[in-house]
């Protein structure tokens, strides 16, 4: 019965929700609506069962000084910091609590994750042209197309390229709207009949990975 | 040759830095043309009447920001300027200051609109698409209240609007998961609304497919959608000036790309010579 229930679970609830895709009648989507509530209640849930996992995991690192645990220490005093400043000091009703404007939630908001988030990503640029350098080399006849296609695309999308040739962009939105396109397109209708296959197994209970175990 | 085929990637970060910073510090704003997804998003926008409600979901983060937020900015200003109302949702919650950023930004072009009539923010939801779905049905059962604390069902801009028949036009900044994609799948394609994208770069392709099946009325992909967006609605911003430095970077990698095939395919030729000599 332990397995037996919750197939039998997912299977009501997953085939419901496909009938409710398919038959969009106000009271079939009435009560659906209460399940999506549901479903919101829960995953707001989640945070916490995630909060208590990073306390848990981290807590064991640090007790045993495992490795980085001077950085587990700053994720955790980081955490209950940011929680306290954003909903403790917002309940107390200190005035620099919550997320509005001028609270410390937003100060920190504004001049750490920010600034730290925007640094990360402008690495990015580096490390793609570097490995642009090291993974364009034409090697084979596939690798040809690849390289000349990126180069095009590359160029063609920046005011330079206009500068160059007049209809490169229109060469661009070629290669993006019909070789490009037609390559994608296929992509996701494959892994929609995925999907599907794999939605339909998991549903009549074949697929029981989720479940842990077998 | 061989030295050059294994370049010290310092060298490349180096040359890479050079052709950001410089066009930075010394523009010269290339001219550019608007392309067809960009232009017919901004068609969309100019055939809504005035007092319309677009909803606009800015599901991003400051990682994202160089590219999405000046078409945040861009798209904002748009709908100010054509006294369209805004609905701001963010289902990231790295999105609800990044919403309140831009809008103050426009606003400062704006000092007449008020929140709450013209504009309104109803902050973060966790849930992803079933917050979108839920959105359907019911939006002020699941946003009861906006990032301020005030009650929908209070505020004049949110009056007559209960599902998703009562917006005109939505718009998603997308930096990711939940996106672009999940907006289609969930929203467009069940509730067969109006949805435009504004997407980094490197996801753009991802997209096009629902451009040309008409799911999305419009697509603006990376700094040059912004870019071109800033141009059509005539307010220049970030995007525009990174254009140049855009326009060298790709330049400069182009260059790395040739030199790089010119040194390889050198040291095989040599290769081959001295095995041929052998």
């Amino acid at each position: 019965m332990r397995r037996e229930i919750p197939i039998a679970i997912c299977f009501l609830a997953g085939i419901s929700f496909i009938l409710e895709y398919f038959i969009p009648h106000q009271r079939i989507l009435s009560v659906f609506e209460t399940f999506r509530q549901w479903a919101i209640i829960v995953i707001a849930f989640a945070y916490v069962l995630g909060l208590a996992n990073i306390v848990r995991v981290n807590y064991h690192v640090i007790q045993k000084k495992g490795r980085d645990w001077p950085y587990k220490i700053i994720l955790v005093l980081s955490l209950f910091f940011m929680i306290t400043v954003g909903i403790i000091f917002d309940i107390l009703g200190i005035r620099s609590g919550g997320i509005a404007e001028g609270s410390i939630f937003n100060w920190v908001y504004y001049n750490a994750q920010y600034p730290l988030q925007a640094t990360m990503f402008a690495l990015l640029a580096f490390f793609i042209a570097s490995a642009a350098f090291r993974a364009f080399r034409i090697r084979t006849f596939q690798a040809s197309l690849l390289a000349v296609t990126a180069i095009l695309v590359m160029i063609g999308r920046v005011p330079v390229g206009e500068r160059l040739w007049g209809s490169f962009p229109d060469l661009t939105e070629w290669i993006m709207n019909v070789p490009q396109l037609a390559g994608k397109r296929a992509i996701m209708i494959g892994a929609a009949l995925g999907a599907i296959s794999t939605a339909l197994k998991v549903l009549t209970g074949l697929e029981r990975t989720y479940l842990g175990g077998e | 040759m061989e030295k050059l085929e294994r370049l010290d990637r310092r060298i490349i970060f180096i040359f890479i830095f050079l052709s950001i910073a410089i066009p930075l510090l010394l523009p010269v704003n290339l001219d550019f043309s608007v392309t067809p997804p960009v232009q017919s998003f901004y068609d969309a926008i100019e055939e809504l009447p005035a007092g319309s409600k677009v909803l606009v979901s800015c599901d991003y983060d400051p990682g994202s920001m160089p590219e999405l937020f000046p078409m945040n900015v861009a798209v904002f200003y748009h709908l100010m300027s054509r006294d369209l109302k805004v609905i701001t949702i963010q289902l990231w919650a790295t999105g609800t200051l990044l919403a309140e950023l831009a809008m103050a930004e426009v606003l400062e072009d704006f000092p007449d609109k008020e929140y709450g009539k013209d504009w309104v923010n109803l902050g973060f939801k966790e849930g992803r698409e079933v917050v979108m779905v839920s959105m359907g049905t019911n939006i002020p059962k699941t946003f009861p209240s906006d990032s301020r604390g005030n009650k929908v069902e209070d505020l004049p801009i949110m009056q007559g609007v209960n599902t998703y028949d009562d917006i005109a036009l939505f718009m998603n900044v997308s930096g990711g998961l939940p996106g672009t994609k999940e907006w289609v799948l969930q929203v467009q394609s069940r509730y067969h609304v109006k949805l435009g994208s504004g997407c980094t770069a490197v996801s753009a392709p991802e997209f096009y497919p629902y451009v040309q099946s008409g799911q999305l009325v419009g697509l603006l992909g990376g700094m040059k959608g912004a870019a071109e967006y800033e141009k059509l609605v005539q307010r220049p911003g970030t995007a525009q000036r990174g254009m140049d430095a855009q326009s060298v970077s790709h330049i400069v990698v182009f260059l790395f790309i040739l030199i790089g095939n010119i040194a390889y395919f050198s040291v095989k030729g040599a290769k081959k010579r001295l095995k041929a000599s052998r």
